[in-house]
């Protein structure tokens, strides 16, 4: 049932985000520290394990497949609610300092992803 | 028309959905039509949303872009942190665990390097922008690792308010600019294939600028990128106002 692969996705994204805010409880801060993660990984890992037990059917699939199709129109909605005005008329340190850091990051990635890809075994 | 609007107003979520399909669909005529494919839909998409965030804010003068404008509240449900995680936690079903463990490491090392960088790069900038003390370089460089870091690290250490705001402009710029170049710019970094998503992930750390900047290069990329961004904002509030600052305290007054 198409209910049951949301509600395998709920239950990943419940405990991996309840599990990053004690995190950052934890380690003294006011965020949640890696709450998505927990929670990709917390799936994948229940989907390696049913898929392998045969508990996995197509229509849970698709339960969970329809939000992973849904990303990228969230992802535009997402675009559409961010304080675009208050960011193009912050001036010019803020402009700066929001995308000189970021262009030196895009350059390093080349070198880094090399770098650690001569480290991994293949 | 009244009739409407409120009922519009009550129903935000589904009229959201319209509306953004509706963006979608014109995204993929002007990607088909006009570019020949050569920036894809998602891009154009993602470019439609920043230009209505940028009217409704100047509509409304609120904060939060076309979502400020009661018609269209709905988008703020739709894009919200809820159902973009629920999302975002959803596409880790395409993702192979073989390789996320086998480049987990990759993603520690580009997250702690995006980190010290951006942050150092940012302090470089607000020095060159007259910034002299400590707490007001600290939370400047905090802002350009993302726009949740720069506010608070700047309310840990007592920043004023307008550095406050500048942190947050900064970080924001930083997510538009990176969600807009991504796609133009992936092929000169080889932003092809997971591992270097993975590392691009923590190098870049902005949740909203990885995850909208993958969606339009290639959504099988999006898991691995957002593994690792999603580490990157809490590491950001754990060093910045801690072990950054006390190194700039060392340097400045």
């Amino acid at each position: 049932m198409i209910i049951y692969g949301v509600a395998l996705l709920a239950f990943c994204y419940v405990t991996g985000q309840i599990l990053g805010e004690f995190l950052g409880k934890l380690i003294g801060i006011n965020a949640n520290v890696g709450g998505v993660g927990f929670a990709m990984l917390l799936l994948m890992l229940l989907l390696d394990w049913a898929k392998k037990k045969n508990y996995f059917d197509t229509t849970t699939g698709s339960g969970i497949q329809f939000w992973s199709q849904m990303y990228i129109p969230i992802i535009v909605a997402m675009a559409a609610t961010q304080n675009v005005k208050a960011a193009v008329s912050s001036g010019l340190i803020a402009i700066m300092a929001g995308i000189i850091p970021a262009v030196i990051c895009f350059f390093a990635i080349p070198f880094i992803s090399r770098l650690s890809k001569a480290h991994t075994p293949e | 028309m009244e009739i409407i609007s409120k009922f519009i107003e009550k129903n935000g979520l589904v009229f959201a959905f319209l509306v953004v399909g509706l963006i979608m669909f014109i995204s993929d005529i002007i990607s088909k039509r006009l570019t020949n494919k050569k920036i894809p839909a998602a891009a154009i998409a993602i470019i439609i949303g920043l230009i209505l965030a940028y009217i409704g804010g100047r509509y409304s003068n609120g904060e939060k872009g076309i979502a400020d404008i009661k018609l269209f509240s709905g988008i703020g449900i739709m894009g919200g942190s809820m159902l973009r995680d629920f999302a975002i936690v959803a596409t880790a079903m395409g993702a192979s665990l073989l390789v996320m463990r086998r480049t987990g490491w990759a993603g520690i090392v580009s997250l702690l390097l995006g980190v010290f960088l951006s942050f150092t790069v940012g302090v470089f900038v607000a020095l060159l922008g007259g910034y002299t003390d400590a707490v007001s370089l600290t939370t400047i460089g905090a802002g350009a690792c993302t726009y949740i870091v720069g506010p608070v690290t700047g309310t840990a250490i007592g920043a004023g308010s307008d550095v406050i705001a500048l942190s947050i402009a900064a970080g924001v710029i930083k997510a538009i600019f990176v969600a807009i170049g991504t796609p133009f710019i992936a092929k000169y970094i080889g932003l092809n294939n997971p591992h270097t998503a993975m590392v691009f992930g923590g190098m870049i750390g902005t949740n909203t600028g990885v995850m909208a900047g993958l969606a339009a290069t290639d959504p099988k990329l999006v898991p691995y990128g957002a593994l690792t961004a999603t580490f990157y904002t809490g590491l950001g509030c754990l060093l910045c106002p801690s072990v950054f600052y006390l190194v700039l305290r060392i340097f400045f007054k």
